[in-house]
């Protein structure tokens, strides 16, 4: 069997380009998601370059434009009186329409505009009080991208913190931060925020503290259940043969093999903190208006249901795609990089 | 079986005295209590008086036990507002809220199981896709964005339902159905994993040797062991449920405990607040003890551990 055996003097290393690995990782990549993201990012960073109205400003005049593309409401109504003419003029003046014909007779058919149309200048229409939506909508992605990122540092970085300490010393420490994990856990989130948020009064920063209060407990788990697995294995004995200290084996040798599993739960929980956010805003627990948010633009516009719609699809077109590009991405993640669960 | 019995039990006590000690600690730390539970125009004596019952002269071991007295009795304290006893509206509101959260658990259980079985069975067609779809979009809309858009179709545009309050059957239908929206999306997906999961194993392909309908292999023998994955979560779901409830009910403007808290946020009603919340934490903290017992009397795995 002369063919099988291998001069191994003749093998050359071979240099291996990592491009063709990085490309490999995007290959199936949710593209519309991650665009959505890169979209929702770049609007949160960039929000004072690319808006051209003030987010905060009330112009009583401009009250509840409809989007751009929305043409003018008009109504049939018959001339019926002196009186009657008088009065749709005074209609007109109001919503500026186009002036009616002086020379309309008592019964003629005339076409009264009662709202007009919407013009580019801002494309998504204006709120109850005359603030451009677009613009509070971009500058919401600012709010949203503030409460997840630092909820998630806060939250995350301490759950992680706990779950490592719990699954390297294990014993007694594991079993009490375990409970408090448990706890934590079995508190409605929503509930617990409301109450935190009603104590110190309704602020960013409030926010922030309630979700990230509740939010560690789930990393402390999760973390804390591959931190026990990984802890079977040699390397950790050997690390600890060769002196390593207990805090650099947990950042050293725990942290990075963990890191995958937390990568796939911080972006899975990116829509999850969105979506508690914009229910406190939308429950007035939230971020106190005038601050552009998108839970509380849902809340200003539910009175308007009936005759303004674009009040509050805006916001809510802009939160589900949002969550749902997280969530894909995270999907997504956790199939590249946690095999073991592709079937959830 | 006893032995999981009373340690789930005293979980759920730990749980209730956890909760009961952070709300304790945070209104005694961040300022004056007393000024919660009085408007904000109270004379000097008012004050007094409360801070006496309230015994905030006297050390903290004596206020807590002052404190769980007064919430075991279900004594929360009177409404700013309205100034009447925040227990007669709740008493009221809670079981309006109970038939909305019971009507949208019998909606769910009643379209998320077919739908995760079809798309489980129908895996990689169109119908799967559908499905996978829905949840998706289950999962990410806001439920409250998902009520008003129920309204703008079903009550402005077409005038089929009646938008907000309680009543006939018909009142009923668009508030369950959001409510019930992100649980059973959450509910398919689990369902058609554990379920595809299950169709893999050994014990679905003797049936199949065995040469049992593919009707029966599916709902009687594959269904049964994948519903214990959903019935594990049980507790969590109706938590959720109770959470979005309190969302729904604004939107529906549905006389129940979502709407009164609601009202106690918009007015700064700290006592309304405080009773709605701990009780609500109490249903859920009793109704996931209540799940988890079921659940272990009917899976042996976990009454035997």
């Amino acid at each position: 069997m002369m063919a099988n055996v291998i001069d191994t003097a003749a093998i050359q290393p071979v240099k291996v380009s990592r491009l063709p690995k990085i490309f490999a990782a995007f290959k199936a990549a949710p593209v519309i998601p991650l665009t959505i993201i890169v979209v929702f990012v770049l609007a949160a960073l960039l929000a004072d370059l690319v808006t051209f109205h003030d987010a905060y400003q009330v112009k009583l005049p401009e009250r509840l434009v409809p989007p751009a593309w929305v043409g003018d409401t008009t109504v049939m109504k018959t001339v019926s009186e002196t009186v009657a003419i008088d009065e749709l003029e005074k209609k007109i003046t109001l919503t500026k329409a186009s002036a009616i014909d002086s020379s309309s007779q008592v019964g003629d058919r005339i076409e009264v505009v009662v709202r007009q149309g919407g013009s580019w200048s801002r494309p998504l229409g204006t709120d109850p009080l005359g603030r451009d939506i677009l613009t509070r909508i971009i500058y919401g992605a600012r709010v949203s991208i503030i409460i997840a990122g630092a909820a998630l540092a806060i939250g995350g970085g301490f759950g992680t913190l706990v779950g490592l300490t719990a699954g390297y010393y294990g014993g007694k420490i594991d079993t009490i931060l375990m409970r408090f994990a448990d706890i934590t856990l079995a508190f409605p989130l929503i509930l617990f925020a409301i109450l935190l948020v009603m104590v110190l009064g309704p602020s960013m920063m409030n926010v922030i503290i309630a979700i990230s209060l509740v939010l560690w407990a789930r990393y402390a788990r999760v973390i804390r259940g591959e931190a026990l697995g990984l802890m079977q294995r040699d390397f950790i004995a050997r690390a600890r043969v060769s002196g390593a200290s207990d805090w650099r084996i947990m950042m050293r040798h725990l942290l990075p093999n963990v890191m995958p599993t937390l990568i796939v739960l911080l972006t899975l929980q990116v829509g999850w903190v969105i979506i508690v956010e914009a229910s406190l805003s939308f429950l007035g627990a939230g971020i106190p208006p005038p601050t552009p948010a998108w839970g509380g633009m849902l809340s200003e516009g539910k009175e308007y249901v009936s005759t303004a719609w674009w009040v509050t699809t805006a916001p809510g077109v802009a939160i589900m795609l949002v969550v749902m590009a997280f969530n894909l991405c995270g999907d997504w993640l956790r199939e590249k990089l946690d095999p073991k669960q592709r079937s959830i | 079986m006893q032995r999981y019995i009373i340690r789930r039990v005293g979980e759920s006590l730990l749980a209730l005295f956890a909760l009961s000690i952070i709300i304790f600690l945070m209104v005694r730390m961040t300022g004056d209590p007393a000024l919660l539970m009085l408007p904000p125009d109270a004379g000097a004596e008012r004050l007094e008086e409360i801070r006496h019952s309230m015994g905030l002269d006297k050390p903290l071991v004596v206020q807590y036990g002052l404190f769980v007295r007064d919430y075991s009795t279900l004594s929360f304290g009177n409404s700013l507002r309205t100034q009447t006893p925040v227990y007669d509206e709740v008493k009221d509101r809670l079981p309006n809220s109970l038939k909305l959260v019971g009507t949208a658990m019998v909606i769910v259980v009643l379209i998320a199981v077919p739908l995760g079985v079809l798309s489980a069975v129908c895996k990689g067609t169109w119908i799967d896709t559908l499905a996978t779809g829905f949840a998706v979009l289950g999962q990410a809309v806001p439920v409250f964005w998902l009520g008003i858009l129920m309204i703008q179709l079903f009550t402005i545009k077409l005038g089929w339902l009646p938008s907000s309050g309680m009543g006939g059957l018909d009142h009923y239908i668009m508030p369950a159905f959001a409510l019930g929206f992100f649980t059973v999306a959450a509910i398919q997906r689990l369902l058609r994993s554990s379920l595809l999961e299950a169709m893999d194993s050994e014990y679905i392909k003797l049936a199949r040797i065995k040469g049992l309908s593919e009707f029966k292999v599916v709902w009687k023998h594959a269904l049964r062991n994948s519903l214990i994955s959903v019935i594990t979560l049980g507790g969590i779901y109706i938590a959720i449920l109770v959470t979005l409830g309190i969302l729904v009910e604004v939107v529906f403007a549905w006389p129940g405990m979502g709407r009164l808290l609601f009202q106690g946020i918009v007015f700064r009603d700290f006592p309304v607040v405080q009773a709605v919340v701990l009780m609500s934490a109490a249903i859920v903290i009793f109704s996931s003890l209540v799940v988890d017992i079921a659940y272990a009397y009917l899976d042996p795995r976990i009454r035997l551990q």
